[in-house]
């Protein structure tokens, strides 16, 4: 209670369109600012105080339950509402908190990376996506989701497609990108329409209550069903929906790609969880079954497939974004499984995974920073040349792969545990089969960095030349919190359940 | 005989969503068999068309008027009086019943903002295609893929 008397009671009860409105506007501002150093102050005051708004909010859910907040007035039925609810406020605090990391480490890697005049557009797009972030994870109404969907996705398009001063590649990733994102936001569309002549309402829970009274509804619910998973399929690169996940990340500026993994993917796996558990209900017999046979096969499959890929890639960041796949499948089996206790696990592996891949993407880029490296074969001598991005690597790298005592290991035993007490033994054995394949593919970088000697050029050893101070606090950051996790997860694993048990009940 | 009629019947009453499948189908067969990075969004667009078509569709209610308030003369403007107008005779055949049955007026609102959003996209995606043009002097995705192979079996083989 004393936590929550802090905050100012106006910020508690316009906090849901403040999170939403706040950068909307600054970013507005922001892309006509002359200067990068203003647009950067602006950006990381806007993000400090989402973060802070998302904090207040999720800890008034935590005391006082679910709140509703009618946009201009307008009650839910016919306007459009903003619900914080045990689902969504976590993933609030963790997009406003990945957006401050990302900003202060944005501010050193965006002189390496992106052209001087697109430094404060940058900024302004970088807002725009976390606004559009934000507001699909906040918002209570399904149309406005799709609204939130594209202006994030239009801002990343951009953004991904900044990395071309570094390498052109960049702008064909940013444009399949942009037809494979289309292509899913415009088939979650479909999905809602359908759903819409079906209910008559586009608000979230008035659909879950018309849903319900209609036991699943007709063929048009289910066709919207299938509409809906797949468009968020594609969004959260479901496995073999996952062509533009490599790309995008591999070749984009280092902010972004860390912003991308930890929170875009992972925005989209919430709505995931929001529509099937929430709109719509494992108890009908179409959403048990898509439950069972796609999204378990598909995560599974997804697991094995994309981690065996990582092994091979030449690239560290693609190695990165096959293992960051291959997570993705974790996710879909906690959710497929559709227990408490495994969806519990998979929205904790979420958050872990935004933590453990955002950390492993710093290290990456700062590498870059200093040295221009990104494959595989560089990190020869790493160890020597940058110890703290080393160490920051390898913790991340240890968390990845499950590690006790990090957070990768607390929600792979969940996961593992959760499999297992439903009866899933062969679950079990995927999940460690695929943390054995991540000591391969995170090894050998390791093996390079810690047993080989620095690269000699012209005669000369490279000397050793640590990243700036602003990209090591946001690294360590990140891999402090993955330890406090792996050491002791209480506030987390708690809000992993709160939001479990919100959508199915039950549970311990 | 009879069964041919109900099937064109049904066929025809349900018109539109047979036009809007095939301009689904259309739009994604551009999408994914076209090389060129034009036809390509070309293909997109259409295939984002054929759903505001989808909204549009399921906002029509058999018999329903433009959502226009009926009561409302204040307006000077003359589409409104001669919506009215329309209104009032129907309603004046209909044996002068006081209700007006309204199409649905949202579905419109949010194909608004939907079109919106497909300009974004659009022109997002022309931008870049100029800026691969740039880049690489081609919009070809054959050849662009050749470019990169090389460029990156270049990068292995240092």
């Amino acid at each position: 209670m004393t936590m929550l008397d802090i905050f100012p009671n106006w910020l508690l009860a316009h906090g849901p369109a403040f999170l939403m409105a706040l950068p909307l506007l600054l970013a507005a501002i922001t892309a006509i600012l002359p200067n990068e150093k203003i647009a950067w102050f602006s950006s990381f005051a806007v993000t400090l105080i989402c973060t802070v708004t998302a904090f207040a909010l999720a800890l008034n859910n935590i005391q006082n339950g679910v709140s509703v907040y009618p946009l201009g007035g307008w009650d839910p039925p016919h306007g459009i509402a903003l619900v914080i609810d045990a689902l969504n406020a976590p993933i609030l605090v963790l997009i406003a908190f990945m957006a401050v990391i990302t900003i202060i480490y944005a501010l050193p890697a965006t002189i390496a990376e992106v052209e001087p005049k697109k430094r404060a557009p940058f900024y302004a797009a970088f807002l725009l996506c976390m606004a559009g972030l934000l507001g699909m994870v906040v918002t209570g109404d399904a149309f406005n989701v799709f609204v939130f969907l594209e202006v994030s996705s239009i801002a990343t398009y951009t953004l991904v497609a900044m990395g071309a001063s570094r390498d052109r590649r960049a702008l064909r990733a940013a444009y399949n990108y942009l037809i494979l994102g289309s292509i899913g936001a415009t088939f979650f569309v479909i999905g809602i329409g359908f759903l819409y002549m079906e209910t008559g309402t586009l608000n979230m829970a008035g659909m879950a209550r018309i849903l319900h009274d209609l036991e699943g509804g007709s063929r048009v619910a289910k066709v919207a069903f299938g509409f809906i998973i797949v468009g968020l399929g594609l969004k959260l690169a479901m496995f073999p929906l996952h062509m533009w996940l490599p790309g995008a990340y591999a070749y984009s500026p280092t902010p972004v790609t860390t912003f991308l993994s930890s929170t875009a993917t992972k925005a989209a796996l919430y709505l995931l969880l929001r529509f099937i558990f929430f709109v719509f209900d494992p108890d009908f017999e179409y959403v048990a079954s898509v439950l069972t046979y796609v999204l378990v096969t598909l995560g599974v499959v997804g697991m094995l497939f994309a981690s065996m890929q990582a092994i091979f890639q030449i690239d560290a960041r693609r190695m990165l974004a096959f293992s960051s796949i291959a997570q993705v499948g974790y996710m879909l089996l906690g959710i497929g499984i559709a227990t408490t206790a495994s969806v519990a696990a998979g929205y904790l592996h979420l958050i872990n995974h935004a933590i453990i891949k955002g950390g492993l993407f710093l290290a990456l880029g700062a590498m870059w920073y200093r040295f221009g490296i990104t494959r595989i074969s560089d990190f020869k001598g790493m160890a020597k040349m940058m110890p703290w991005t080393m160490g920051a690597f390898t913790i991340s790298g240890f968390s990845l792969i499950g590690v006790p005592f990090t957070a990768g290991f607390v929600s792979k035993y969940q996961l593992a545990t959760a499999a297992a007490g439903a009866g899933w033994w062969w679950a079990v054995g995927v999940i460690v089969v695929t943390s054995i394949l991540a000591i391969f593919y995170i090894g050998q970088a390791l093996l390079l960095a810690y047993f080989q000697d620095p690269p000699k050029i012209e005669g000369r050893t490279v000397a050793k030349n640590e990243a700036p101070l602003a990209m090591l606090v946001p690294m360590w950051m990140l891999v402090f919190a993955s330890i406090v996790i792996g050491m002791r997860g209480g506030v987390i694993v708690d809000a992993s359940w709160r939001a479990a048990i919100f959508l199915l009940g039950g549970g311990q | 005989m009879s069964v041919f009629m109900m099937q064109s019947t049904t066929l025809f009453s349900q018109f539109n969503y047979i036009a809007v499948i095939i301009l689904m189908m259309v739009g994604l067969y551009v999408v994914f068999a076209s090389r060129n990075l034009i036809k390509k969004l070309v293909g997109l667009s259409v295939f984002q068309t054929s759903v505001f078509l989808l909204y549009i569709t399921i906002s029509k209610v058999s018999g329903g008027q433009p959502p226009i308030l009926v009561e409302d003369h204040v307006s000077s403007d003359e589409a409104l009086a001669a919506a009215a107008t329309q209104a009032a005779s129907i309603e004046a055949a209909h044996g002068g019943a006081h209700h007006v049955v309204y199409s649905n007026p949202l579905p419109h609102v949010l194909i608004l903002t939907a079109i919106v959003v497909g300009v974004a996209t659009l022109a997002i995606g022309l931008s870049l295609v100029v800026r691969i043009r740039e880049a690489y002097g081609c919009i070809e995705e054959d050849r662009i893929e050749g470019f990169d192979f090389d460029y990156t079996l270049e990068g292995i083989s240092k």
